[in-house]
């Protein structure tokens, strides 16, 4: 009942939100339907219920183990959104709040799926409902984002609709009755038609990391991230990717229950790999701190992959990692969008001084840099060390110097963007335009909210999160 | 083995040789016009009898793919007066000679596949390979949006065909999947397609170059 309520809450707020009548009033509507929703996932992650094996949706173990952290992103990125449209009253935010409450709750639905099927619902109903999001500045350059969003977004999530049938007659193949849920591919295991299952793979991973932005999939990413608001890529790249990311898991179990669980782990680990290294090019070269961040999330999301290709160990990690990712990130999207609307640009070339302009959120800005490049004592570097520790202890010993070689690149290109940007003199007109932006308590409290989060899970990591993430990594590795 | 439903498919891979040759825009958005309904007929000859699951399929996608998609599109073209694919990526000639191989490489890679024996004769997962094949080719090899949304759908056409050897043991996946989420998505695009015309006065999405390192 309360894990339905996940997906119920927030589409009738989004109901609500439609229909509201005041522009001024209907913002309060986030943080109202966030709240609720952060306090069952609370309490669903505390004492988690019982869920049929059988049963299409429910609060399994590997949702407990994610969903609670995008339940908490988005609360606070409600908070930070009431202030972002209470300045942003020359649009109209009705499609925009509807669209957002209706993510979160079609990531509750999209999280909980055990059903392929379903499953592949959730993301592609997902992945449309944030279409509006990312145009609402309604400049040509967000349409041009929306534009590529949706046509890598589209094709990558045609081909996991595709992956999911060949999951499908695997099954049936191997004499299979058409049930699609997970547990019951599962138990089909090596009776899977193996050829099928590989086409399966390779179809889910492609079509899936799409939606997750690892390279070379991830080209609409540095778009999406550098032209939508803060708040939505604050969600697209903590929340949205976890969906993608545990569909990958959760394919990643049946191919290994089917005895491919070998070839699985190398393209992974391959992928993985392949990501961070072209991230760490590109954030040498970018030159937006906008589009600097959608890079960083592709680095993130190798960083799972790898994870997830370490078996039981690297997936407790990688979990780990979405938790301590998701709000490092929210918060550097949170203070990199104060910094850009008070200076009027996300290019290093306009911007200067910003620690004049908005002292606060440079702060910020530059703390979650370190953050998320995996500076002590934040959340990241605890995560990555822990992988780093299971791939040592797996022999992996030149994709671990990869690993550090990308993210020592990644540090170099970032630190780059972020002093460029927060060190100098404004310039004149930046000073001007900054008069219009204050810099309240309600700007900036929430990126230090989630900084604080990313620091305290990093150094006293809740035994109830440890647990939920061993549960998973069990649910995903059954013992035979 | 299902005669009447291996000629519908191989009118399909037909009309995908027909979408890489056409230059201009109208016969093109007809083609995949064209090609939806004939997708929409093989469910009920698939079914060989008269089932309302099925039939609610068929009549969705005939609506959908045949109707309603083009309809949209074909609004798009006349508000932006588009008629032609002027300088696509991937020749027109190329185009064919890359489809027409890719079609002979399924019919002969389908073979390789293990299948079960219902389907063992049936033209559907060559006709689903060639389609998306087609559908590729035409993503990438033109610059229209337009033609590049008439490639996702004949992308999407292929991956229907593919459902259509799990409509039986799994209709749910096939129906909700496919009907719902791909049409609407297309829909969204359609709409997109609109605001980028009215941003750029033009569908050339060479010109989306703004955003780039």
């Amino acid at each position: 009942m309360r894990e339905t309520l996940l997906i119920v809450v927030p589409l009738a707020g989004a109901l609500l939100a439609a229909v509201w009548p005041s522009e001024r009033t209907r913002p309060w509507l986030l943080p109202g339907v966030a709240g609720v929703h952060v306090i069952l996932s609370m309490w669903l992650l505390v004492s988690p219920p019982v869920v049929a094996p059988e049963s299409w949706i429910g609060f399994d173990a590997v949702a407990r183990a994610v969903l609670p952290v995008v339940s908490l992103l988005f609360f606070i990125c409600a908070a930070y959104g009431v202030n972002y449209l209470s300045l942003r009253r020359e649009r109209p935010n009705r499609v925009f709040v509807a669209s957002l409450l209706a993510v979160i709750g079609l990531l509750s639905a999209g999280h909980q799926a055990r059903h392929l099927g379903l499953l592949w619902i959730g993301t592609e109903a997902v992945t449309l409902t944030a279409v509006p999001l990312l145009h609402f500045n309604n400049t040509p350059r967000a349409f041009e984002a929306t534009w590529k969003y949706l046509l890598v977004g589209g094709t990558g999530i045609a081909l996991s609709l595709l992956g999911s049938f060949c999951l499908g007659y695997a099954s049936l193949y191997g004499g299979g009755g058409g049930d699609m849920t997970f547990v019951s591919l599962m138990a089909q295991g090596p009776a899977l038609s193996r050829p099928w299952v590989l086409i399966a793979w390779v179809l889910l991973l492609v079509g899936y990391g799409t939606k997750m932005g690892l390279a070379p999939m991830h080209t609409w990413k540095p778009e999406a991230y550098g032209e939508a608001p803060g708040i939505v890529g604050a969600l697209l790249a903590g929340a949205v990717t976890s969906v993608a990311f545990t569909a990958v898991l959760r394919v990643r179990a049946v191919v290994g229950a089917a005895g491919a669980g070998v070839i699985a782990d190398r393209t992974l680990l391959a992928i993985g790999l392949f990501s961070m290294l072209v991230a760490a090019v590109f954030l040498l070269a970018t030159r937006d701190f906008k589009r600097m961040l959608g890079y960083s999330s592709v680095e993130h999301m190798g960083i799972l992959a790898i994870g997830a290709s370490l078996g039981p160990p690297g997936v407790w990690a990688a979990l780990f990692h979405v938790w301590t990712n998701a709000l490092t990130k929210g918060a550097m999207f949170l203070s990199a969008a104060n910094i850009r609307r008070a200076a009027g640009s996300a290019s290093i070339d306009a911007v200067r001084g910003a620690s004049v302009l908005t002292p606060r959120s440079a702060a910020l800005f530059v703390a979650a840099m370190f953050a998320i490049t995996a500076a002590p004592p934040f959340g990241p570097f605890f995560s990555e060390l822990r992988l780093v520790r299971v791939a040592l202890g797996a022999g992996h010993g030149l994709a671990v110097a990869v690993f550090l070689g990308c993210l020592l690149l990644a540090f170099f290109g970032m630190s780059r963007v972020v002093f460029a940007v927060v060190d100098g003199r404004p310039q004149r007109a930046a000073m001007e335009e900054s008069r219009r932006f204050v810099e309240s308590t309600a700007a900036t409290l929430p990126a230090l909210v989630l900084l604080v989060l990313s620091a305290w899970l990093g150094l006293f990591t809740p035994r109830v999160l440890q647990e939920a993430w061993t549960n998973a990594a069990s649910q995903l590795f059954p013992v035979p | 083995m299902n005669i009447p439903l291996n000629w519908l498919i191989g009118l399909a891979m037909g009309l995908n040789l027909v979408a890489l040759g056409s230059s201009r825009l109208p016969s093109l958005i007809r083609t995949v016009a064209a090609q939806g309904v004939i997708l929409g007929i093989m469910p009920m000859v698939l079914a060989g009898g008269i089932d309302w699951r099925v039939s609610v399929v068929a009549l969705a996608t005939v609506v959908g793919k045949g109707l309603v998609i083009p309809g949209l599109l074909a609004r798009a073209m006349r508000a932006v007066s588009i008629e032609r694919e002027l300088e696509p990526i991937i020749g027109f000639e190329v185009s064919l000679l890359l489809g027409a191989g890719a079609t002979i490489a399924a019919v002969a890679g389908a073979r390789w596949l293990p299948l079960l024996p219902e389907h063992a004769g049936s033209l559907l997962v060559p006709g689903a390979m060639a389609t998306i094949s087609t559908g590729f080719i035409l993503l990438v090899g033109r610059v229209k949006a337009i033609s590049q949304v008439c490639g996702y759908l004949i992308l999407e056409n292929g991956i229907f065909l593919f459902g259509l050897l799990l409509i039986e043991a799994t209709p749910l996946m096939v129906e909700a999947g496919v009907l719902l989420d791909l049409t609407v998505g297309v829909f969204v695009i359609g709409i997109i397609v609109d605001r980028i015309q009215r941003a750029f006065n033009s569908l050339d999405t060479r010109k989306l170059t703004a955003l780039r390192e």
